[in-house]
This record gives C-alpha cells, sequence and structure tokens, in this order.
C-alpha cells in the first residue's frame, strides 16, 4: 500500500549507503529516529548557550561574555530550544508512536515525511551559521520585537528569516502528515475514542501547528518587507504600529507553548495507567479538555501584552480567558492523580519522569495563573519571574515528558531494557537540579530582577550562584542520559514485546525491537480495547 | 484508505494553511480599525474633524490640559524640522494654533510628508485638528524654509486622567520610494472623506 523507496544498489561504498539510507528513507520509525537525533543534537548546541549564560550570570558584574554576545545566546537559546530541541522532539515521537498506535503501517505521506525532516537541517544551519556572520547573530529574544527585528536587526536576521520561513514548513507539512495519518490510516475497529491519549494530544497539536504557524510565516514575511521593501508594518513613524507586531506574533506564540506542551500531556496520560496498572481515568474528559485548551489557546495571547496599554475590557477578558484555561488544565491533572489513586503503582524510571511532569508542570501552571492576573502582571512581566514561569512548564513538562518518552519506548525501538539504577540516578539528578536551577528565580523574579539581563545588582547574586550551579548540574545531567542511550542501544537485557507488565495498545503487541515495517496488514483491534 | 480522500484531505489542510497565512496579513487592516473605533494606538485622525465637532464644543470648559510638541525628520529625509514652541497649555474647546518650523539642508528641492502620532493613545479620540500641514505635501527649494501651523482644539469630552498629551510629527520624504505607498495610503483615505 505504501511504496519504500529503498532502492539502494548493492555495490555501494558501505558509507555512501548508510549515507543514502538515511537521506532517502521513507520508513516513519527511521525517520522518527532522525528526528530524535536532530533534536537531541540541538538540545546540546542550545544548552550549551545556557551554560555559558549562567557563567556570565554566576556573579554579578560582567566577567566573561561581551553583553552584545549575551544577547545573542539568549536569542539562540530560545529559538533552537523551541524550534530545533522540543518540536522536532515531538514530531519524531509522533512518527515512531502514531503508526504503531493505531495499527498503521507507516505514516500516510512518507516522502513528504522525509521532506519534512530533511528541510531541518538546513534551516539550523541558516541561523546558527548567523553567528559566524558580521554584525553577530539576531540578538533580539526569541520573542523578536519589531522594532528591534526590524529597524535595529543585525543583517543576519534575513537568515533568521529564511530559518523560520523553512522550520514552519516543515512544521506544517509533518502536521498535515500527521493528521492525514491518524484520520486515514486507523486500523478498522480503531474509532476516535479508541486512540491512545497521545495520538489525540497530537491530533490536535497538529491542528494547532497548521493554524499558527502560517502566522508565524506571516509575521517574518512582513519584517522582510519591512526591512527590505519599503513597507511599514511595524513602523510607527510610516503609518505602522510595532504593537501590531506583538499582537501577530502572540497569536502564534500563545498556541505555540501549547504545541510543547499537549504530546506530553499525551506521554503523561500512557505512561502513568501503565505503571498504576490501571485504565486512564476519565479519558472522555481528558480528550474534551485538551480540546478546550486547543480553542481557549487562541483567544489568550493579549496576556503576553497587558503592559502595552489596552482597553480595560481587553485586559479583563484576557484574564478571565486565561485562568479559564485552568480549568481543563486543572481536569487533566486531577484525571492524572485519579488513575495514580490506589492504583498498583511501581516507579521505573518513565513512570518517575510522568509523576515529576505532573507535580512540577502544575507548579508552572500556578505560576502561569499568577502571571495572568493583569495588576500582579504588570509587576512580574519581564522579570525572571517569567522565566521562572516557562522553564517550569518546559523543563519538566516538555523536556521531562520527552525524557519520560524515551525511557518508556526505548526498548520498544531496540529491543533491550534500560539500566533502571541509572536511569534513576539520571532522574533524581536532573530533578534536583532542574529545581535548583530554576525555583530561586521566582524569588529574583518577584524581587525585580528584570529578565534578558547579562549583570544585576547586587541582592540578586546568592540566588543566581545557586541557579548557575543548578544549571551545571543540570548540564551534566544530559552527557549521563546520552550514555544511558546509547547504552542501551548497544546492548542490555532483552526486552519482551509487552516490556513494561502493564502496558496496554497497540505499539506492546509487536516484538521488540520493533521490526522496520509493523502492521502491513491492519492488526484486529479487540472489542473491549481502549476505553 | 483511498488515496483520493487523502489526497483531499491533504489539499482541505493546505487551504486551512494559506488561509492563515491569509490571516495574518488580515489582523494589519483588522487591527487598524480597532485602533480607530477604540483610538488606542495614537494614529489620529488624518482629516480635517468635522463641522458639528467643531460647534459642538465651542464653549472651552474649565480645566487645562498641557500639550507637548516633538518633530523629526525620518531616516534619509534632509530637513530640520522642529516646534516653535515646546509645550502649550490650553482649555478643552478652546481653539489653538502651533507652529513648526522646516528647512530644507539638502542642495536640490524636497518634498515632505508629515505624519502625526500622540500619545497616550486614548487622547487620539480627543485632539481633533482643524488644518494641518498634515493633511497634505509641502515642498521646498534646495536651502528653503518655512513656518507651518497646525490649528486644533481638545475635545471638552477628553476624560478627566488625562491632562498631558505629546503631539509628535515625522517628516517623511516623498518620492521615496520606501514611503510612496504610504502617501497613496493618506490619499485614499483623504479621498474617502
Ligand atoms: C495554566 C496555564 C498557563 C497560564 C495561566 C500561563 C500564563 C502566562 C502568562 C500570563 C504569561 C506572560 C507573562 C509575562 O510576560 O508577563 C506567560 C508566559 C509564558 N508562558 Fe505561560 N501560562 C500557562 C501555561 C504555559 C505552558 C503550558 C507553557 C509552555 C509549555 C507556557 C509557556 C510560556 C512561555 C514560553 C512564556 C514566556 C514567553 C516570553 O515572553 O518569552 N505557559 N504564561
Ligand atoms: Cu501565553
Amino acid at each position: 500500500m505504501v511504496a519504500h523507496a529503498q532502492i539502494v544498489p548493492k555495490k555501494r561504498h558501505p558509507l555512501l549507503a548508510f549515507a543514502a539510507r538515511w537521506l532517502f528513507t521513507t520508513n516513519h520509525k527511521e525517520i522518527g529516529t532522525l528526528y530524535l537525533c536532530l533534536s537531541f543534537l540541538l538540545f546540546f548546541i542550545a544548552g550549551s548557550m545556557a551554560m555559558f549564560m549562567r557563567l556570565e550570570l554566576f556573579e554579578p558584574g560582567i566577567q566573561f561574555v561581551d553583553p552584545l554576545f549575551y544577547n545573542q545566546l539568549l536569542t539562540l537559546h530560545g529559538l533552537v530550544m523551541v524550534f530545533g530541541a522540543v518540536m522536532p522532539a515531538f514530531v519524531g515521537l509522533a512518527n515512531w508512536l502514531i503508526p504503531m498506535m493505531i495499527g498503521a503501517p507507516d505514516m500516510a505521506l512518507p516522502r513528504l515525511n522525509n521532506f519534512s525532516f530533511w528541510i531541518l537541517p538546513f534551516a539550523f544551519t541558516l541561523l546558527l551559521s548567523s553567528l559566524f556572520m558580521e554584525g553577530g547573530a539576531p540578538n533580539f529574544g526569541w520573542t523578536f520585537y519589531a522594532p528591534l527585528s526590524t529597524t535595529y536587526g543585525p543583517p543576519s536576521t534575513d537568515f533568521f528569516i529564511l530559518g523560520v520561513h523553512l522550520m514552519g514548513i516543515s512544521s506544517i507539512m509533518g502536521a498535515i502528515n500527521i493528521i492525514v495519518t491518524i484520520v486515514n490510516l486507523r486500523a478498522p475497529g480503531m474509532t476516535y475514542m479508541k486512540m491512545p491519549m497521545f495520538v489525540w494530544t497530537w491530533l490536535i497539536t497538529a491542528f494547532l501547528l497548521i493554524m499558527v504557524m502560517p502566522v508565524l510565516a506571516g509575521v517574518v514575511t512582513m519584517m522582510l518587507t519591512d526591512r527590505h521593501f519599503g513597507t511599514s508594518f511595524f513602523d510607527a513613524a510610516g503609518g505602522g504600529d510595532p504593537v501590531l507586531f506583538q499582537h501577530i506574533f502572540w497569536f502564534f506564540g500563545h498556541p505555540e507553548v501549547y504545541i510543547m506542551i499537549l504530546p506530553g500531556f499525551g506521554i503523561a496520560s500512557q505512561i502513568i495507567p501503565t505503571f498504576a496498572r490501571k485504565k486512564l481515568f476519565g479519558y472522555h474528559s481528558m480528550v474534551y479538555a485538551t480540546l478546550a485548551i486547543a480553542v481557549l489557546s487562541f483567544v489568550v495571547w493579549g496576556h503576553h501584552m497587558f503592559t502595552t496599554g489596552m482597553p480595560l475590557f481587553a485586559e479583563l477578558f484576557i484574564m478571565y480567558a486565561t485562568m479559564l484555561i485552568a480549568v481543563p488544565t486543572g481536569v487533566k491533572v486531577f484525571n492524572w492523580i485519579a488513575t495514580m489513586w490506589r492504583g498498583s503503582m511501581t516507579f521505573e524510571t518513565p513512570m518517575l519522569f510522568a509523576i515529576a511532569f505532573v507535580m512540577m508542570f502544575t507548579i508552572g501552571g500556578f505560576s502561569g495563573l499568577m502571571l495572568a492576573l493583569v495588576p500582579a502582571d504588570i509587576q512580574y512581566h519581564d522579570t525572571y519571574f517569567v522565566v521562572a514561569h516557562f522553564h517550569y512548564v518546559l523543563y519538566p513538562g516538555a523536556i521531562f515528558g520527552t525524557m519520560g518518552a524515551v525511557y518508556y519506548w526505548l526498548p520498544k525501538w531496540c529491543g533491550h531494557m534500560v539500566d533502571e539504577r541509572l536511569g534513576k540516578l539520571h532522574f533524581w539528578c536532573a530533578t534536583f537540579a532542574v529545581n535548583l536551577t530554576f525555583f530561586p528565580m521566582h524569588f529574583t523574579g518577584l524581587a525585580g530582577m528584570p529578565r534578558r539581563v547579562p549583570d544585576y545588582s547586587l541582592q540578586f547574586a546568592d540566588f543566581n550562584m545557586v541557579s548557575s550551579i543548578g544549571a551545571w548540574l543540570l548540564g551534566l545531567t544530559q552527557i549521563l542520559f546520552l550514555y544511558i542511550v546509547v547504552k542501551t542501544i548497544r546492548g542490555g537485557e532483552k526486552a519482551t514485546a509487552q516490556v513494561w507488565e502493564g502496558a496496554e495498545g497497540l505499539e506492546w503487541t509487536i516484538p521488540s525491537p520493533a521490526p522496520l515495517h509493523t502492521f502491513e496488514t491492519p492488526p484486529v483491534i479487540a472489542q473491549d480495547h481502549g476505553h | 484508505m483511498s488515496s483520493r480522500a487523502k489526497n483531499r484531505h491533504v489539499l482541505l489542510l493546505l487551504g486551512l494553511a494559506a488561509g492563515m497565512f491569509g490571516f495574518a496579513f488580515a489582523l494589519v487592516p483588522l487591527y487598524d480599525i480597532l485602533c480607530d473605533i477604540t483610538g488606542i494606538n495614537g494614529k489620529p485622525a488624518l482629516q480635517a474633524a468635522l463641522h458639528e465637532e467643531i460647534e459642538a464644543s465651542e464653549s472651552a470648559i474649565d480645566r487645562e490640559v498641557t500639550i507637548q510638541f516633538l518633530a523629526k525628520a525620518a531616516r534619509g529625509m534632509p530637513w530640520e524640522f522642529r516646534p516653535l514652541e515646546n509645550k502649550m497649555t490650553v482649555r478643552p474647546g478652546e481653539m489653538n494654533r502651533v507652529m513648526f518650523y522646516v528647512r530644507n539642508r539638502s542642495n536640490h528641492s524636497v518634498t515632505g510628508q508629515a505624519v502625526p502620532s500622540i500619545s497616550p493613545g486614548q487622547a487620539a479620540l480627543y485632539f481633533k485638528k482643524i488644518e494641518c500641514f498634515c493633511f497634505e505635501q509641502q515642498e521646498l527649494a534646495a536651502g528653503g524654509e518655512m513656518e507651518i501651523g497646525v490649528s486644533f482644539f481638545v475635545d471638552v469630552d477628553m476624560p478627566a486622567k488625562i491632562n498631558e498629551l505629546t503631539l509628535s510629527y515625522t517628516m517623511f520624504r516623498v518620492g521615496d520610494v520606501e514611503h510612496e505607498h504610504l502617501i497613496s495610503h493618506f490619499e485614499a483615505e483623504r479621498d474617502d472623506t
């Protein structure tokens, strides 16, 4: 049914054959692996930028990093983490897992899939090459507000724009592929309401992607024409308005933050039932809560702009709408807790990550609620409190979600169990380090330390030193993670097909390691399977 | 799966993506319309106040509003441009006039167009111009200079919490490719009214 273009002639040099295999592969599992490897590489690159920033912030004053260069590090760190680490990691998981979970032989559009992936290395090479250009890399923050990025942007801004366009094309094509796969390739009997939560959350995420990535493309296009073709979309002096930039950006930006968390919700909803040995509590409410979050995410972008002088009515509306999102989010959190309630829980590494996900994501949700209050946000906006908020939802949220997923599905992928001792060591070090790094930022933020600064006043010194130590520790734990993943791929206890005693779902009926081609003929879905 | 269904879905989704790209651009006029209605981004009306508005606010009320004037030439505009008075205290309802000075510092003739902006943005709705150099273009010969003026009043309905506002102008060079579209935009708007 699906054509695999893997015509690798016999007598090629092995290296060429290797390159051709990965360059031309249309297999969802191999493309999933490519996405995961690329995102891990970019995670290291963006992470090392953070290490340099924390080095500069270790002590007040300017010691190691030139302030102008600090701005470039900060910008690339944010951009590469968001578009290069978190998003491709989730797409990689989608590639690996969605066809196996719905009983499909592959993604619906395998060649498009290959293309979506191979755009990314070019996009990030363009973006990162700006570091070596005259005038330096983009230095205006990942939110690239006009006029910093238009009138005052360095020449490399144009490379940034092109890079964002490429990433956008890749994401949109990836999202289309995922939707078409889920809609058309479900095995007979796999109704929508039987789909695993991970598939549901990705279906909704893919719609978010298709709806907001083009808006991002639109806003960078306007920047480009403002910079070079004489328009004044964002230039007040020419009849435009820089605040308009923020509206368009955050119309993309807020749904974007949910793009970075919904698949994580899906992962937690897969892992927790397995190790609690119970069905996911409130499956239907989980689906509707995810939908509600996605719909609401389109009307709350203004909470990033409370200090831009909005009309009172708009501030009130956005404040209440933002707080409303906490309701479906709360539904999810309570459902996870209810799933664990009276379960026969065991605490293997994936479960530890999932529980930490629930707990620390909730901390981030609470600081989000504080920021949603207009009078409070006017105080907290652009302080380290915001940095604490979004790192709590993104690190223990998106990143722990992804790492939990890797620990959970890696035995399926490579056929070996993870060394639990090392996995738990990694987990506890990472959890300790995450909190050591980001928790003090709540305090420095509330005390008034602005974000995006290479230097700060003396009263913030102690907390910053703690954050820096935490950050380096966190950096070290990544090396441990890399070691564990490589070690597991190369050997270890053989995994069974089911891998985890309590695991349910189609992917656990496939032998481990999963063969390259699975479900060439659709599986039979047991009537009582699912929810 | 039929590949017809698949293709239809791909096309639908591509259409959605294209539509959202268009939507990003549609936000630009939408934003302008919203700001026009609410007057929140400090873009003042680009045409003279209506006759009725002028009549309605004949009688000045006893309240003081301070107005600051700013003027600057845009990048690439070789003019000196500054207000003759930096500050003025007026009463809402009362007619006022303020003069600006322009001089062409280049050695060829240049045409300019000024674009106004008011802050705080909310005040834009209540700042009414009766006559303004920004309604038309100015032409100055090489080295030429002149004084140009604005006649205005502050609407008596301006919320009491606003007692200070700033009127600023940026002078653009006309004929500059960069700003041609802007000028045609102004002309279109003036023709509408
Ligand atoms: C209960 C849910 C949430 C609420 C109420 C909330 C609220 C907010 C508010 C009001 C801000 C703006 C703060 C300011 O700039 O002054 C903010 C910023 C931010 N939030 Fe959330 N948030 C929530 C969940 C999330 C999630 C799930 C993510 C991502 C996974 C996220 C990522 C971010 C990011 C990245 C920023 C900072 C953007 C920037 O200025 O660079 N938030 N949030
Ligand atoms: Cu938001």
